[in-house]
């Protein structure tokens, strides 16, 4: 087991929390959906665990967590865009 | 790990920070989101795999075929869903692209899991298991929250014994993960595990009232972070380690943001449902007395508003069920042609998710240096000649200030009582989400304007408009 990994799962634990130490209400909600999207990384394991599959059953299972994990990722940041959108400053 | 890989996980773990950095802070919001997408992409173009092979330079196999359709079909899941989903219906969505990234952490970790052939250590079989539990329990948790927001079974659903059912499967679960951990892969011992993480999430946030929601689905989020964390544990990809970490965390300081705002621990939140806890209804409506509320006819409020030099509006959870965020607005232009100065009051919960009027406000081209906080609008409320209620009930309680016996007592307010009028839209005399009587409604210079709120404000906008 490799300890520069469990070193660098500390530091992250840190930097989340720190990053958004203060944040007002009305950006709770994108906050959520942004991370949201972010975690929507595991669409990666997905490639790699179906990249490697060889059993029919591994192949199914990896090929919906493609499926789940791309829209995941792509809803995601879609969908917190189109909720910032709605911030833009009205022009008078 | 070549160092050129390295190198481009550092910067990957860079843009998801700065992204989630910039996304604190409204003015630049719109740029973070962008770029933390910018980092998923450079992730993507650079994925290597466990053992330094870049991904896209294989040779072409069934499988890449099957992952190239695979994220196409996940593509057009997620555009269509993210692009036809109404505004009021945001929360539900996030949650549903949630589970899904819940599903497939559990789906990766449990492909790994049963793997044959395979010498992994003791640590790497407990983050694969813990991956595929709370995966899965995040998957079904979330897909529950998403019915609820959509107003299938509201209720929060409870029976004698509950928390210590819930318990009990815990502890088997737990019990069978040691197993799994312990003695190697047992393939009933793993889906019994897997079924019952499954169930688990079910009956976890079955009890839990629709407005508690965002508080659960931001949970959720942050357990999803954590299990695509001990996925790329498991399946050593570092740049999922620090992205699932950076989620987990920052969700988890999220999630306590929020309960905060409610002024409720956010065990309470998960293990109580709301109002059935201990004796707190009665307590509210005693000292009311005889007290009456004293209605109002639209002509009279909408003389009350036009003749006002300053005007509060203070949405809730009723403005977004009529669906009545553009007549809000349009009154407050009305008003503002007239001189009026007119902000919003915006409480950190009104609605079923902290943000959720901002969105909807938003959308109706509200400008957002229109909203208050609540933080920045009480001290000024002496000074503000009319306060206009719409649909909102427990966020303008002073129940919460003055009444010690009240369920909602300590939670910050929107102190509209202190205006020198208050005007409440109300569809009737229903209690709010607490299931207690609204001290506001009986203050003297409390009137109500009974009806739905999309007509009664159309009704408000032709009379300040014949005026």
């Amino acid at each position: 087991m490799d300890t520069n990994v469990l070193f660098i799962f500390i530091l992250a634990i840190f930097i989340g929390f720190e990053v958004i130490s203060k944040v007002p209400s009305m950006l709770h909600t994108p906050l959520m959906s942004g991370t949201n999207a972010i975690h929507g990384i595991i669409l990666f394991g997905g490639i790699l665990v179906l990249a490697d599959a060889a059993a029919p059953l591994a192949r199914t299972l990896g090929f919906i967590a493609v499926i789940f994990g791309s829209a995941n990722v792509f809803g995601g940041f879609m969908v917190t865009d189109r909720m910032l959108q709605m911030f833009k400053k009205k022009k008078k | 790990m070549s160092s050129t890989i390295a190198l481009i996980i550092i910067g990957v773990a860079v843009l998801f920070i700065i992204g989630i950095k910039l996304l604190a802070s409204p003015k630049t919001a719109r740029l973070g989101n962008l770029v933390a997408a910018a980092g998923m992409l450079v992730a993507l173009l650079t994925l290597h795999k466990p053992t330094g092979e870049y991904v896209w330079s294989q040779g072409w196999t069934m499988n890449y075929t099957l992952i190239a359709i695979g994220t196409l079909i996940g593509l057009v899941i997620g555009a269509i869903g993210a692009y036809s989903v109404k505004m009021t219906a945001m929360p539900q969505m996030v949650a549903l692209f949630n589970g899904l990234g819940g599903g497939a952490a559990a789906l990766v970790a449990s492909l790994e899991f049963i793997k044959p052939d395979r010498e992994i250590t003791t640590f790497i079989a407990v983050t694969m298991l813990f991956a595929t539990l709370i995966g899965s329990l995040s998957f079904s948790g979330s897909i529950i929250a998403y019915l609820k927001l959509e107003g299938k079974f509201e209720k929060p659903m409870t029976f004698p014994g509950q928390n210590i059912l819930n318990g009990l499967i815990l502890l088997v679960i737990l019990g069978l993960g040691v197993y799994l951990a312990g003695w190697g892969a047992n393939a009933t011992a793993f889906i019994v595990m897997f079924l019952l993480a499954l169930f688990f999430g079910i009956a976890m946030v079955m009890p839990i009232g629709g407005a508690d929601m965002p508080v659960v689905i931001s949970l959720l989020n942050s357990f999803t972070g954590l299990a695509v964390a001990a996925d790329g544990f498991a399946i050593n990809n570092l740049a999922m380690v620090v992205a699932g970490t950076l989620v987990g965390s920052s969700g988890t300081l999220l999630t306590l943001l929020m309960c905060k705002a409610m002024n409720r621990p956010v065990t309470n939140v998960l293990f109580g449902a709301f109002g059935s806890g201990g004796g707190g209804g009665k307590g509210g409506a005693g000292d009311l007395g005889g007290k009456t509320v004293k209605p109002i006819q639209a002509d009279e409020a909408a003389l009350l508003l036009g003749y006002a030099q300053q005007v509060v509006i203070v949405p809730g959870y009723g403005m977004a069920v009529a669906q009545a965020q553009h007549q809000v607005r349009e009154l407050s232009d009305e008003l503002g042609k007239r001189g009026v100065e007119v902000r919003f009051a915006i409480h950190p919960v009104a609605g079923r998710m902290p943000g959720h009027m901002n969105v909807l406000l938003a959308e109706a081209n509200v400008p957002y240096d229109q909203l208050c906080e609540m933080e920045a609008i009480n001290p000024t409320m002496d000074r503000v000649d009319v306060c206009l209620v719409i649909g909102a009930n427990d966020v303008v309680n002073p129940a919460a200030r003055e009444d010690k016996s009240s369920p909602i007592y300590g939670m910050p307010i929107i102190e509209a009582d202190r205006a020198k009028t208050v005007i409440v839209l109300k569809r009737s005399m229903a209690k709010g989400f607490a299931g207690i009587e609204n001290h506001l409604f009986y203050k003297d210079n409390t009137r109500m304007l009974f009806g739905d709120a999309k007509a009664s404000l159309q009704t408000l906008i032709a009379q300040l408009k014949a005026s």
